[in-house]
């Protein structure tokens, strides 16, 4: 029953969008926009992406899976990582690894509420993020602090025209790929997806495969928190907001199944750039928020309606 | 005493009521009175409204990720075509309750999972919100605003909407012969085809009551706050799921509970109250909330467990 493996991959849809939008934009500004567009898409993309990586790891792991404490994660680590390295270069590596282990906290956290309580993780992650984005209102009080020059600098700039947070964003999809499709790990949330029932039957650790695929999905979060707060120079309490709808959206339009049990990486990457081209595309043809937000919702069903689902996360 | 399993469903989300309820009489005895009653309750109405059209998308075992988004535009539509032109108004509504019906048709048709076509419809909503209220205003129909505001004897109009909804909706979906079929379908779909009823019209049907639902919820909500904006109920989408499961509703299986969604809807409302009146900083209020949540849920895990035990004895 799966669709998905005949010859034309479900993530050829999105890239192909992808050019296809990236044309247009750049036909209308006359050519003059290609390399600045190109360079900003895949700036921004990239934060998508490594929140999209995360989740698109949760939603393998089967129907109801889904994190929805993405944003307040990014909110509490920017915050965080900003107000502990207190602008002095030397302690950037510090806030990161402080990021990682807060990431690393809610995921224990998130899954221990999941397992404990037995509530759908929709819930539990609910009420988890209510209390990290609390503890980040608390924590963001005073003075907008500004990230470190150096990270500031580096997430900001480019190597051969290539915006820095984009390899990051390489890096991570790349280990990513290697934990889906090569080892034994990504074969176990793929089972634990296609079925938790014969998953748990052929002897594999379905708590322990869960309980890493929350942390790994908070992890990453939190590093895309302290990576955007580092961009935009300075935590927002607002800054992951928009980030919970669209971490679903570009797992889903990428082709990884909602149902679980089948990924896709590629497509996120296709994905994300096309979310970024889309709402570019319409902001340089002039349309208004409220046009853009309805394209937006339109785009998002007719590519849900053409990639079909199959038995779904319902 | 034998109770039947309904029963003990509400048992834990009254409790919870009551004791907060209690506690912030305690802290508070101003607050027992009819206008201390009507202010910790009058908002409770539209959430209310919410949480009941999301129980009835969660007895057919979807979820609505776009029920903040829809509340908040049918709340435009009623501070701007609604009182300008009725009419017109009426004919918006009925065509957004039949965009909930196709919804319902596509998401059956397609097998598509029902969170990413509210996902994407819930950006179509807030558009068109946009569209119609760049910035907030607009303003309430004359007979909204009566009726959120008109004072009955005794007993504070938020209490009073409150039970109607309750009352209303139990006839609706635990009596009529439609709310089993609906049930149906989130319990077992296939043995309700096989019946011979047609399970994309009762998915359909349920969609379209929904809609209906979110619809009153965006009238009730202007009529409280006289005007409206484009981002007014964003929180309505969280809140509602998070009102179904303190009422006893499950998310799959059909097992919903309209009178316990209208409680939890209520708790949820006097939990913020609570929060206010414990003197607890601002900062900590939505945190407060999820671990009220936490606790609540945790009860009901251990009442769970107490029921089993008895079955098994």
């Amino acid at each position: 029953m799966n669709f998905f493996s005949l010859p034309s991959k479900p993530w050829i849809w999105s890239f192909a969008a992808t050019v296809i939008v990236w044309i247009v934009t750049v036909l209308f500004t006359g050519g003059a926009s290609a390399f600045g567009l190109s360079q900003a898409a895949l700036t921004f993309a990239s934060f998508y992406v490594i929140v999209g990586i995360g989740q698109m790891f949760v939603i393998t792991l089967g129907p109801g899976n889904i994190d929805l404490s993405v944003p307040a994660t990014m909110t509490l680590s920017g915050t965080l990582a900003l107000k502990l390295m207190d602008v002095q270069d030397s302690m950037i590596v510090v806030g990161l690894l402080v990021s990682v282990l807060l990431g690393i906290a809610i995921g224990i956290g998130n899954y221990a509420l999941i397992k404990l309580l037995r509530i759908p993780p929709i819930i539990a992650t609910l009420s988890m993020s209510f209390i990290v984005q609390s503890t980040a209102i608390w924590a963001n009080r005073g003075l907008r602090i500004k990230p470190p020059e150096v990270l500031a600098n580096f997430t900001t700039s480019t190597l051969f025209g290539i915006p820095n947070v984009a390899i990051v964003a390489l890096i991570l999809s790349a280990v990513a790929w290697l934990l889906l499709e090569k080892s034994i790990y990504g074969r176990w949330i793929s089972a634990i997806g296609q079925s938790m029932f014969a998953a748990r039957m052929t002897g594999i650790p379905v708590d322990g495969t869960r309980l890493v695929t929350y942390i790994l999905c908070a992890a990453l979060a939190s590093i895309c928190g302290y990576l955007l707060a580092s961009f935009s120079g300075g935590a927002a309490l607002n800054m992951g907001g928009e980030y919970l709808l669209l971490s679903i959206a570009v797992v889903v339009i990428g082709g990884t199944a909602v149902a679980g049990g089948n990924s896709n990486i590629p497509g996120i990457w296709g994905a994300s750039l096309f979310m970024f081209l889309v709402v570019s595309m319409l902001n340089t043809y002039g349309f208004g928020a409220g046009f853009r937000l309805i394209l937006t919702g339109l785009i998002i069903i007719a590519v849900i309606l053409v990639a079909g689902g199959r038995q779904a996360g319902r | 005493m034998k109770l039947s399993s309904g029963t003990i469903r509400l048992i834990i989300p009254a409790l919870s009521l009551a004791v907060l309820l209690a506690a912030v009489f305690y802290m508070q005895p101003r607050a027992m009175s009819y206008t201390g009653l009507n202010l910790l309750f009058n908002l409770a109405v539209p959430i209310a409204l919410a949480t009941v059209a999301q129980m009835l998308i969660m007895a057919v075992n979807d979820l609505d990720l776009s029920m903040g988004t829809f509340v908040s535009f049918c709340a435009c539509v009623t501070a701007t075509f609604l009182q300008a032109s009725p009419a017109i108004g009426i004919l918006i509504f009925l065509g957004a309750i039949a965009a909930y019906a196709a919804m319902g048709v596509i998401i059956h048709l397609r097998e598509l999972p029902s969170i990413v076509v509210t996902l994407g419809m819930s950006f179509i909503w807030g558009g068109l919100a946009v569209l119609m209220l760049p910035s907030p205003g607009g303003e309430a129909p004359g007979w909204a605003r009566w009726v959120m505001t008109s004072r009955p004897p005794f007993v504070p109009m938020a209490i009073v909407a409150s039970v109607v909804i309750a009352v209303v909706t139990h006839f609706l979906i635990m009596r009529s012969s439609f709310g089993v079929l609906i049930r149906g379908v989130g319990g077992n779909f296939r043995s309700v085809e096989r019946a011979g009823w047609s399970v994309i019209r009762i998915r359909a049907g349920a969609y379209a009551l929904a809609g209906l639902f979110a619809v009153l919820s965006g009238i009730a909500l202007v009529g409280l706050t006289t005007s409206a904006d484009a981002n007014i109920a964003l929180r309505y989408t969280l809140l509602s799921i998070a009102g179904v499961i303190l009422g006893g509703g499950e998310f799959v299986g059909g097992k919903v509970s309209p009178i316990g969604a209208v409680i939890g809807a209520l708790t949820l409302t006097l939990a913020g109250s609570f929060l206010s009146f414990m003197r607890i900083s601002p900062d900590w209020q939505i945190g407060a909330q999820g671990a009220i949540l936490i606790v609540v849920l945790a009860l009901r895990l251990f009442l769970n467990r107490l029921e089993k035990r008895e079955k098994n004895r």
